[in-house]
């Protein structure tokens, strides 16, 4: 393998696993502050990009992905309010079907809205051709924006969830809703919250992916499973740990493309879920004694 | 004539030392309890017995025969029976039901047999629905057959749970806290319900923070605290040990 | 006592063919077709219901043993061995001496010659079984959200497979497939002077699924499988091999899914990707969910009128929303199913005079 073949391999798995990292953490925050693995996830990163695609026909990139943004972000809360809000403590099963069937609406609508064809949004700078040149390889614009956007939102996640007294309530709330109802935290509201911000975080890297990737009404569902398969790689709940391994996910698959023919790649991703989940179902990274405290 | 062995045997659960070295034998038609205060590592102790939770070292072994590593069914096909201390009833199911399940390690009727009807398995499961309904009988809750189980009282449920127990017609019974819960009048009802359980040959080993129920009537009683064992004796030579004694009275000026 | 059980699966083949009855004197035998996938489909669900409702394991890849069982029904009876037989390759000359394949003629006059459907139809069904049972062994461990993903990721592999296999037709799917002659005179196949008889078929072969079912959950086995649910922990405790009691159930099930497939496949003369679909397996779910879980008849009921009207079209293009939209509200509203809703209790409370 040259060595240019080799960085370009590295980039491309890097800018899937950014996007899979950002699902995962998309999982994480509302696996945390409810005990929820939300099966819609992936329709999030879907609507983001299909939103901002109708509204770049008559609004500038920026705002039309704000607003793509914004919407989601509310669809989030919607979901949040109108399905899991008002159930008293359901069961494990009730929820995964729940979640399901709201993907598959969400599914369902994006069809009738946008149909079957595969749309995207333009480059941010440049277009198809253009590149740049790094260490001996060439790298396209969007490339370095997908991992720069998504860089971001790591570092502003951790930041709010450090620093402001809302992410701190958030992660009271996630460590034990009990004390935190106690100590005069609403955590209705911030499971609102999480499901707004999981949105939000979904939809905007929905976005900036739509040029290299495309977006369809069902991209949502493979995106789901690739980032529930990272964030139990990193330990369920744990986020930090999920950017490592979706890095790691995305490059192990770039690099299997020599090996593996393109038709069953889907396949290899949730082979290694599958292995995981029978290995090392607390993650790559996280404890076994930790794991042992979760209610699966 | 021991039926039940337990030989230094440890549990930790992450840096907490919850079962340390505890070693004590339980003879065959005795009535042994385990006392100790909340968080001693009694129920741990009854984990690691029923094989619910994996030991980190020690020995087991009961009529002579290695049950540690055993997985909970096959200590419990050995002829271990337990009782949980927040009870475990099956929902959705009768009381009667739930008792009949105690009865699966006494018949045979697999898979096939069941999708089938064989004709050996109508008699097998008369003689269950008999069988339980006596222990429902005996527990005196024969009327509660057909409602379901997890809408019972508290002391039904225990009740229920006590027979579910029974029902597959062990060699020793493990009772968690079998009077948590209960008024004195039910708590008097269970230690003459273990005593007679004992007169029909089943081997009792209980846990119990009811003193007058375990001194009543245990025979032998294993005193724990912080996971170790400090004692080991008569109820009589108990009630006179200084280190246990302090133990109590020590965690009776923390509650005052 | 013993004679009444049978009272309500006998009824329950009035109906059936009663039904069949109906559209003969109604003139509305077309819907016969739709009758009969209708009915495998229902072994598919009842199957999965035992699983989910009984033993309380969900399986998000249902679809895909179902599309194992028709596709490996599928390639068996259309690949075509005559060229290996005109080479003289000695294990189609073993299969061929013993009776195990059969000669056809495609539509443009070539000469076949495949795998005897029956020996097919006993290759997949141990296939799947096989595969059930391997995948099942890991799978069942997980609990929650963990055996969610787990059987979802296995039907999407089950999936992608199909559609990128050249010998599963990919895409397009297999078709051409040939009948199976069960015993002379009975054949499966979309013939249109069959179609009462695969009605029949249909039916006897779901009516037998749906008895040996209802017999297993009235037996030691069925008791043992709701406890697991009820608590896994204390049926563990009670000597019931909780981990070999899921297995057998979801290896059992499994194999009624196969068989639903492989027939539907003879049926139809074909299978296409579609049917290992995610979306497939989540409507079977769904349609467990609606028959309340833990009820073999509100799920047998459930099965059939829902897919006879999704199979009729009468969902347009909003079929998959539709089942979205049912499966949200019930587990919104009706999380035991709409048969177990308040209303048909008092009722029945009131009949029984209580
Ligand atoms: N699964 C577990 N994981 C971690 N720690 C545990 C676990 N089970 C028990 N412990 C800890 O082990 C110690 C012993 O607990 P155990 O339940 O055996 O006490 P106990 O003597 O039964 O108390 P009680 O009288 O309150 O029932 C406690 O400190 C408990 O927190
Ligand atoms: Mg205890």
């Amino acid at each position: 393998m040259t060595s240019e073949l080799f960085l370009q391999y590295l980039f491309a798995g890097i800018t899937y696993g950014s996007i899979y990292a950002i699902v995962a953490i998309g999982f994480n925050i509302i696996y945390n502050t409810t005990g929820i693995i939300n099966f819609a996830q992936g329709e999030f990163v879907m609507l983001g990009g299909m939103l901002s695609i109708s509204l770049h026909t008559f609004l500038p990139l920026p705002l039309a992905i704000a607003i793509a943004v914004i919407i989601t972000m509310i669809i989030g809360a919607l979901i949040e309010i109108i399905f899991i809000r008002w159930l008293e403590s359901p069961s494990v099963l009730r929820m995964i079907i729940i979640t399901i069937g709201i993907s598959i609406l969400i599914r369902e609508a994006a069809l009738h809205v946008w149909g079957e064809g595969v749309r995207s949004l333009p480059y941010f700078n440049g277009n198809e051709i253009s590149s740049i040149r790094i260490l001996s390889t060439n790298v396209s614009p969007q490339v370095l924006w997908v991992i720069g956007v998504c860089a971001v939102i790591v570092v502003l996640l951790s930041l709010f969830f450090k620093f402001t007294s809302l992410g701190q309530e958030m992660r009271a709330c996630s460590s034990n809703r009990l004390a935190a109802t106690l100590c005069g935290i609403n955590t209705k509201n911030m499971v609102t919250l999480s499901f707004m911000l999981s949105a939000a975080i979904g939809a905007l890297a929905g976005c900036v992916v739509s040029p290299i990737t495309y977006t369809q009404y069902d991209s949502g569902t493979g995106l789901a499973i690739k980032g529930f398969t990272v964030a139990v790689l990193g330990g369920l709940g744990n986020s930090m740990a999920a950017v490592s391994a979706g890095l790691l996910l995305g490059i192990i698959e770039a690099f299997s493309i020599d090996i593996v023919p393109l038709a069953f790649q889907d396949a290899i991703s949730i082979s290694i879920l599958l292995i995981i989940l029978f290995v090392r179902p607390h993650g790559l990274f996280g404890s076994k004694e930790a794991a042992g405290l979760k209610e699966f | 004539m021991t039926l039940l062995d337990v030989k230094n045997v440890n549990k930790r659960f992450g840096g907490l030392q919850a079962v340390s070295d505890v070693s004590f034998t339980v003879d065959r038609g005795m009535i042994k309890a385990v006392i100790g205060p909340n968080g001693a590592g009694k129920t741990t102790l009854f984990n690691l017995i029923s094989g619910n939770t994996p030991l980190n070292s020690g020995t087991i072994s009961f009529n002579n025969k290695k049950i540690h590593g055993f997985k909970p069914y096959q200590v419990a096909q050995c002829g271990i029976s337990r009782t949980f201390q927040n009870i475990k009833l099956f929902h959705d199911m009768t009381a009667l039901e739930n008792v009949m399940v105690g009865r699966h390690t006494k018949s045979r009727a697999g898979f096939m047999a069941g999708m089938f009807h064989l004709p050996f398995t109508w008699g097998e499961e008369k003689e269950i629905r008999h069988k339980c309904l006596e222990l429902l009988e005996l527990l005196e809750i024969r009327e509660l057959a057909d409602v379901e189980a997890t809408s019972l009282s508290f002391g039904q449920q225990r009740a229920v749970e006590f027979a579910r127990a029974l029902a597959s017609e062990p060699d020793l019974l493990l009772l968690d806290e079998p009077a948590a819960g209960l008024n004195i009048y039910e708590t008097a009802e269970i230690a003459r319900l273990i005593s007679k359980i004992r007169s029909q040959g089943i081997t009792v080993l209980l846990v119990e923070h009811d003193m007058s129920l375990v001194m009543d009537i245990s025979d032998e009683i294993v005193v724990l605290s912080f996971g170790r064992k400090i004692a080991e004796d008569t109820p009589r030579e108990i009630q006179q040990n200084k280190e246990v004694i302090q133990i109590y009275l020590g965690d009776d000026d923390v509650e005052n | 006592m013993k004679t009444q059980r049978f009272i309500p699966f006998f009824l329950l083949a009035l109906v059936l063919a009663g039904l069949q009855f109906l559209t003969q004197i109604t003139d509305t035998s077309y819907y016969l077709t739709q009758m009969t996938m209708t009915a495998y489909y229902s072994l598919v669900i009842i199957g999965l219901c035992l699983v989910m409702g009984y033993a309380g394991q969900i399986s998000l890849g249902h679809a895909g043993f179902f599309a194992i069982g028709g596709y490996t029904s599928a390639v068996l009876t259309t690949y075509n061995l005559i060229h290996l037989l005109e080479k003289g390759n000695s294990f189609v000359l073993f299969l061929a001496g013993k009776g195990l394949l059969v000669n056809g003629e495609n539509l443009y006059g070539e000469s076949l010659l495949y795998v005897t459907p029956w020996l097919a139809c006993i290759l997949a069904l141990v296939l799947t079984a096989l595969i059930a049972f391997l995948i099942g062994i890991p799978v069942l461990k997980l609990k929650g959200h963990y055996l969610a993903m787990a059987t979802m990721g296995f039907g999407i592999i089950i999936y992608r497979v199909v559609l990128a296999w050249e010998i599963m037709g990919e895409a397009d799917g297999i078709s051409d497939v040939p009948g199976f002659t069960l015993m002379p005179g009975i054949t499966v196949n979309g013939d249109f002077s069959n179609r009462i008889q695969n009605y029949y078929i249909a039916c006897t072969i779901l009516l037998v699924a749906f008895i040996l079912l209802q017999n297993l959950i009235h037996s030691r086995v069925g008791r043992a499988l709701r406890a697991i649910h009820g608590s896994e922990e204390a049926a563990d405790a009670m000597g019931v091999n909780t981990a070999r009691y899921k297995l057998y159930t979801f290896v059992l099930s499994a194999v009624f899914a196969a068989l639903a497939g492989i027939f539907l496949t003879h049926y139809n003369g074909g299978i296409g990707p579609s049917e290992a679909g995610i979306m497939k397996s989540v409507r079977y779910v769904a349609i467990v969910a609606i028959g309340g879980m833990a009820s073999m008849w509100g799920t047998l009921i459930m099965a059939s009128v829902l897919n006879f009207l999704s199979l009729r079209g009468l969902f347009g293009s909003y079929d998959d929303a539709v089942f979205g939209v049912i499966l949200i509200i019930i587990m919104l509203f009706a999380p035991d199913g709409i048969l177990r809703l308040h209303i048909w209790q008092r009722f029945k409370k009131f009949k029984t005079g209580k």
